[in-house]
C-alpha cells in the first residue's frame, strides 16, 4: 500500500510547528498531534543555516550518524580504572617543573581572571618557584613560566584547575582503548586553591596533601591488583543519588570504601591515617575529580573519528568557554565568552561577586552526568529551581542534543534511562538548545574561594564556529 | 544594626537548599542580610565575618539550624523573620509541573512519536524549506501554510515528495481534510464519498460546504498550494493526489478546483484525470468551459460542481433544496437601488470567492478591477482607491504582509468598508464569512456595527445600500451558523446562500443601473 493510501486508512498523527491556533484546532478535533517548541535553527543566522544545508545532505548524514555511533559506543564502552596516584611531574605527559596547567582552553596570564591567577600565584609560592605571593606575580608575569591547559595534557583540573609539577594526581586508565588520563586531588574545603585562594593555609594544606596524603594513596594504589573499576562505581554512585559533579556524597562514600583496606596496610601511622580520614570526611567532594579523569579517559577514546559530530571537550577558563568535537582535524578549541552562573549562593554573596564561568570539570556533562543527570540527584535539585520535575526536566530535555543513552550508567527516576550521551554539536544548533552544565561559583577576586553553586550554558558561538568549521571541511571533502 | 536570630535545635536541612533559601530570604523587603544555615564551625565564622554572629549562636550545635537576620528598621524584625520562616515552609510544598515532554525539531519528536504521519508546518517562509525537508525525509506527509518558498523549493520538495510516495500540501497551502480532519482553515463536513483536490483554499472550502449541505460528504481534502498548476511546478502534486484517490476505495467522485492552470499543465492533469476510472468534476475557476469527455465534467460555478459531484455520487438532485436565484427579491433590490449605484465592491477573506464572484461580474460587464485580475489593465494595487466594479481580496500577500489572515483580523477590510460604504456610486457590497478552523470566533459579529451603520447613514441620505453576505459554513462549525446568518439578517443584510449565488445576486442587483 503507498504512503498516501496509508495516511487515508490510519489515524492522523500530527507534529505541528507555527501557528498555535492550528494546533489548538488539532487537539479540538481530538488528534493526537505534538507541537514543537520550535525556534529558527542556528537562531536564524544566514551562515548556520548555510552550514547545516551542507550537513543536512543525505550522504553526509548517514556517514554522520555512522561516525557519532561509534564515538558515543567508544564513550560508553569505555571502562575505566583508578590505577594509582603519583605527582604530576612523573607521570603526566609534556609535565615540566616550570610548567603551571590550567583549566580550559589555552589563555595567558594578563588575560586570566582572578580566581586563576590567584590559584597560579599559590602554585607558585608552593612549589618554590616564587618567595610570596607577590613575587609569584612578577614571575607569573614573566617568561619564566609555562601554561598550557591541562586538556592538551591528557589532564583535567577542577576550577582554575592549577596543576603544578609536584601536586598528586589521580591515574585512570581506559582499559578498553589503553589510553590514560589525570587529575589533581580533591582541596575539599571552600577556601581552596582551585577556588583562587592562596594564604598559607591553601599553601600548607597542599604541602601536606604533597607530603602525606598524596604518598599514602599511591601506596595503597600500589596494593591494588586490578585498580578500582570508577564506571561500575559511577553508575552505583548516580543510583545513589549523585549526579557526581555537584554532588558527590555517595561516590566519596564508595570510594573510600575502596581505598580504605588498601590505606591500613600502609606504613603510614595511625595518626596520619587518621588525618587522612578525616580529611576526606571533611567535605563530600573527595570523589569529584575522580569522576573528572574517568570522564576524560572515556571522551579522550572518542576523539578524532572522522565525520563525528560528536564533544569530546567542554571546558572554561574563567574568560573563555572552549569546546573540541571529534571529527574536526587538528583537535582545535571552538571559543566563546565565559557564562554567568546562576544559582544559590553562600550566605553573605551577592550575584555580582560570582566570577565566570570557570573549569574543567564540565568534562563530566560531556560524558552525561552532571547537569545532564540532575535526575538522578534530587537532593540538590534547588541548583536547577528547587523542584524535582525541574531536575527530571533537565535530564530528559538533553537526549534532544545527545547521540544516546549510555546503557552502563543509568537514572532510576526516568525508568532507569540511561544518562545523556554524546553531545551532537549539529543537534545543538538545529534545536537550539545548549548543554546544561552545574557548577560551582568562584569569587571573582583571587584569593576567596567558593561561593555558591548553580547552573550555566556554553556560549552559543562556541558551537556555531564548531559547526562552520565541520561543514566547511566536509563540504570540500564531499 | 539589629540582629534577630532564631535557633531550629535537631533540624538538618542540607546546604544546597539553603543556599537557595538564604538567596531568596536576602530578597525580601526591608531584609539588609538573612543567614540561614547550619550551626557549623565553619558558618559560625561566616557569620561572624559579616557581624551577625551572637552569644546565642556561638553556642548553637552542628545539628542546629540558625536562622540569623539584620534589618534595616528595627520594628520590621519581627515581621521579616516571620516572612523567612514561611519562605522555609513553602520550599517544602513548591513544585511545578512541567507537563508532556517538549521536542523542539521534528526528528526527536518522530523518533518519539514513531507513529507521527503528518507534519503541518506553518513557521516563517524563510526556515520552512528545511522543515518540510526534515518532514519528508522522515517520512512524514506535509501540510504547509508557509508562504514566500521560491519555486525552486518548492519543485524540490514536491519533487522529494512525490519519490518517497508522500503528500507535499503547499507551500501555500491554507486548506485540508484528512480523514475527517480539518487541518489549517477547513469547515467541519461530514465524512463521504467526494475527494477534492484543490490548488485554492476557499474554493475548496466551498466545495466541501456545498457538498456537505447537499447530502453528501467528503472523503479527503487535499489542497496543494496555489503554484501547483503553474508551469513550473507542473501540477506534481496534483497528479499525486488523483492517483491516491483513484486508488481510494472510500472516494467515489473526485472534484478538481484550481484557478485558471498553466496550459500545458491543464492538458497534462487533463489527460491523467481521463485514464482515470472515476468520474471528476472540473472547475478552474474562471476558465472557459470546455466539453466534458469521458468521465471528466467541467463546471463552471461552485454550486453546479458541487451539485454535480453529489448527482455522481448517487445523490437524487430532484430531492434536492438547490437555492435557485430569488428572482423577486432581485427584481425588489433593482426598484430599491438609484440608477447612479451602478456599481458592486466585492470585499473578500477568501480569494477564490472573490475570484468567483469577479468572473461572474466579468460575464456581464466589461469594467471590473481587482487585486486579482490577470490584465493589467484591470489590476488594482493596495493603495489604489475602488473604480466601477471593484473586487478585493484581502488575503493577499500585499494586505496580509506583516499581518494575520483577513479571516482572522477584519482590521483592513472594516477600514475598507467605511469607504466603500460611502460612495453613492456604489449599489452593492459583497462579503464573505468564513466560518470554521483556524477563522474568526465570530467573523460577522465583527463588522456588524459598521454595517447597521452604513446602512443608516445610507438611508439618511436617502440611498439604499445593499449589503450581501455570504457565510462559508456549516452547522457543524464551532462559529454556529445560524447565529452568523441572523446576525446578518437582523441589520437588513441580504443572505447568500453560496458563494456561486453571492456573486450572481450582486451582479443582477446592480444591472439596473449598470445597464444604463
Amino acid at each position: 500500500m503507498s504512503k498516501i493510501s496509508e495516511l487515508f486508512t490510519t489515524e492522523p498523527v500530527v507534529i505541528s510547528l507555527g501557528i498555535e491556533a492550528f494546533q489548538e484546532d488539532l487537539v479540538a478535533q481530538g488528534v493526537d498531534a505534538t507541537y514543537l517548541d520550535w525556534t529558527p535553527p542556528g537562531r536564524g543566522k544566514e551562515a548556520i543555516l548555510e552550514a547545516l544545508k551542507i550537513i543536512e545532505t543525505d550522504t553526509l548524514q548517514a556517514k554522520i550518524a555512522a561516525a557519532n555511533e561509534e564515538a558515543v559506543s567508544r564513550i560508553t564502552g569505555s571502562q575505566v580504572f583508578l590505577t594509582g596516584y603519583d605527582q604530576a611531574i612523573n607521570v603526566v605527559p609534556g609535565m615540566k617543573k616550570n610548567m603551571i596547567l590550567h583549566a580550559g582552553p589555552p589563555i595567558t596570564w594578563n588575560k586570566m581572571n582572578g580566581p586563576m591567577q590567584g590559584a597560579v600565584k599559590g602554585a607558585l609560592v608552593f612549589e618554590g618557584l616564587a618567595k610570596d605571593l607577590e613575587d609569584a606575580e612578577r614571575v607569573a608575569a614573566s617568561d619564566e613560566i609555562i601554561f598550557s591547559p591541562c586538556h592538551e595534557h591528557q589532564c583535567v583540573g577542577s576550577m582554575a584547575g592549577v596543576t603544578s609539577a609536584s601536586m598528586f594526581m589521580h591515574i585512570v586508565e581506559n582499559r578498553t582503548y589503553g589510553n590514560l588520563a589525570f587529575t589533581n586531588l580533591s582541596e575539599q574545603m571552600s577556601k581552596i586553591l582551585r577556588m583562587g585562594a592562596n594564604d598559607e593555609s591553601v599553601i600548607t594544606r597542599l604541602k601536606w596533601m604533597r607530603d602525606v596524603f598524596g604518598p599514602m594513596l599511591r601506596d595503597a594504589m600500589k596494593l591494588s591488583k586490578k585498580g578500582i573499576d570508577l564506571r561500575l562505581m559511577l553508575a552505583q554512585a548516580i543510583h545513589m543519588g549523585d549526579e557526581c559533579h555537584n554532588r558527590n556524597n555517595a561516590g566519596t562514600t564508595l570510594l573510600i570504601q575502596a581505598l580504605t583496606p588498601l590505606i591500613i596496610q600502609t606504613d603510614y601511622s595511625i595518626s596520619q591515617m587518621k588525618e587522612v580520614f578525616d580529611f576526606v570526611a571533611s567535605s563530600d567532594y573527595f570523589s569529584g575529580p575522580t569522576w573528572m579523569a574517568m570522564c576524560k579517559a572515556a571522551l579522550d577514546a572518542a576523539q578524532g573519528i572522522p565525520y563525528s559530530t560528536v564533544v569530546t571537550t567542554m571546558a572554561r577558563n574563567g574568560t573563555e568557554f572552549g569546546i573540541r568535537v571529534s571529527g574536526i582535524e587538528g583537535n582545535p578549541w571552538f571559543i566563546g565568552p565565559s557564562q554567568k552562573v546562576i544559582g544559590p549562593m553562600f550566605a553573605g554573596y551577592k550575584p555580582e561577586d560570582a566570577g565566570l564561568d570557570i573549569g574543567d570539570s564540565a568534562i563530566t556533562e560531556t560524558y552525561g552526568i552532571g547537569g545532564f543527570a540532575m535526575a538522578a540527584a534530587p537532593s540538590i535539585v534547588s541548583l536547577v529551581g528547587g523542584t524535582i520535575d525541574d531536575a527530571l526536566q533537565f535530564s530528559v530535555e538533553m537526549r534532544e542534543i545527545t547521540t544516546a543513552e549510555n546503557p552502563n550508567v543509568t537514572i532510576p527516576a526516568l525508568s532507569f534511562m540511561g544518562i545523556p550521551s554524546g553531545i551532537d554539536i549539529v543537534k545543538v544548533m538545529q534545536s537550539n538548545t545548549l548543554p546544561i552544565i552545574n557548577t560551582a561559583i568562584a569569587h571573582k577576586e583571587a584569593g576567596i574561594g567558593m561561593i555558591g553553586a548553580g547552573i550555566t550554558h556554553p556560549p552559543v558561538e562556541a558551537f556555531e564556529q564548531a559547526l562552520m568549521a565541520f561543514s566547511k571541511q566536509y563540504a570540500e571533502n564531499k | 544594626m539589629t540582629i534577630l536570630t532564631k535557633i531550629h535545635p535537631n533540624t538538618y536541612v542540607d546546604s544546597v537548599s539553603l543556599m537557595a533559601l538564604s538567596t531568596r530570604a536576602n530578597q525580601l523587603d526591608g531584609v539588609e542580610q538573612v543567614i540561614i544555615a547550619m550551626a557549623t564551625e565553619m558558618n559560625k565564622e561566616v557569620m561572624g565575618n559579616v557581624g551577625l554572629l551572637t552569644a546565642e549562636i556561638s553556642t548553637a550545635q552542628t545539628s542546629d539550624l540558625v536562622i540569623a537576620l539584620s534589618v534595616e528598621h528595627q520594628e520590621d524584625a519581627a515581621e521579616v523573620m516571620e516572612r523567612v520562616e514561611t519562605l522555609m515552609k513553602e520550599k517544602n510544598t513548591q513544585t511545578k509541573s512541567t507537563g508532556n515532554e517538549v521536542f523542539t525539531t521534528i526528528e526527536v519528536a518522530k523518533t518519539a512519536k514513531p507513529d507521527a504521519n503528518l507534519a503541518m508546518i506553518s513557521v516563517n517562509g524563510k526556515f520552512a524549506a528545511r522543515e518540510a525537508r526534515k518532514a519528508l525525509n522522515n517520512d512524514l506527509h506535509v501540510m504547509m501554510f508557509s508562504d514566500n518558498l521560491t519555486i525552486a523549493e518548492e519543485v524540490e520538495l514536491k519533487t522529494l515528495a512525490h519519490d518517497k510516495g508522500l503528500l507535499m500540501m503547499g507551500p501555500d497551502c491554507g486548506t485540508a481534510i484528512i480523514d475527517n480532519i480539518g487541518l489549517c482553515f477547513a469547515n467541519k463536513v461530514r465524512q463521504g464519498s467526494i475527494g477534492v483536490i484543490a490548488a485554492s483554499g476557499t474554493g475548496s472550502q466551498e466545495i466541501s460546504v456545498r457538498v456537505h449541505e447537499f447530502g453528501e460528504g467528503i472523503s479527503q481534502l487535499i489542497g496543494t498550494g496555489g503554484r501547483d498548476l503553474s508551469e513550473e511546478v507542473g501540477g506534481i502534486m496534483m497528479l499525486d493526489a488523483l492517483d491516491a484517490l483513484e486508488a481510494d476505495p472510500a472516494t467515489k467522485v473526485i472534484v478538481l478546483v484550481s484557478k485558471p492552470p498553466a496550459k500545458a499543465v491543464e492538458e497534462k492533469i487533463l489527460a491523467r484525470a481521463k485514464e482515470l476510472t472515476k468520474p471528476i468534476v472540473v472547475w478552474f475557476i474562471g476558465s472557459e468551459l470546455r466539453e466534458n469527455e469521458k468521465n471528466v465534467h467541467f463546471e463552471k460555478y461552485s454550486k453546479k460542481a458541487a451539485l454535480k459531484a453529489v448527482e455522481l455520487a448517487g445523490i437524487d438532485l430532484a430531492k434536492l433544496d438547490s437555492h435557485p436565484l430569488n428572482l423577486p427579491l432581485i427584481a425588489e433590490v433593482q426598484q430599491k437601488l438609484v440608477s447612479e449605484q451602478k456599481y458592486i465592491r466585492g470585499l473578500f477573506t477568501g480569494g477564490s470567492l472573490c475570484d468567483e464572484a469577479m468572473f461572474l461580474a466579468m460575464e456581464s460587464f466589461e469594467d471590473v478591477y481587482s487585486n486579482l485580475s490577470r490584465d493589467k489593465q484591470h489590476l488594482l494595487s493596495y493603495s489604489d482607491a475602488s473604480k466601477h466594479h471593484t473586487f478585493i481580496d484581502f488575503g493577499a500577500d500585499e494586505f496580509t504582509n506583516g499581518k494575520p489572515h483577513p479571516m482572522i483580523d477584519p482590521s483592513n477590510r472594516i477600514e475598507r468598508f467605511k469607504v466603500e460604504a460611502k460612495d453613492p456610486s456604489v449599489g452593492v457590497i459583497v462579503m464573505d464569512f468564513v466560518l470554521g478552523y483556524g477563522a474568526n470566533a465570530d467573523p460577522v459579529g465583527v463588522l456588524l456595527p459598521e454595517m447597521k451603520a452604513a446602512k443608516e447613514q445610507a438611508e439618511k441620505e436617502g440611498r439604499h445600500l445593499e449589503i450581501i453576505g455570504y457565510v462559508l459554513g456549516t452547522e457543524l462549525d464551532a462559529q454556529n451558523l445560524d447565529e452568523q446568518i441572523e446576525k446578518l439578517t437582523s441589520i437588513g443584510a441580504t443572505y447568500a446562500s453560496s458563494s456561486q449565488n453571492a456573486g450572481l445576486l450582486a451582479r443582477e442587483f446592480v444591472m439596473k443601473g449598470a445597464k444604463q
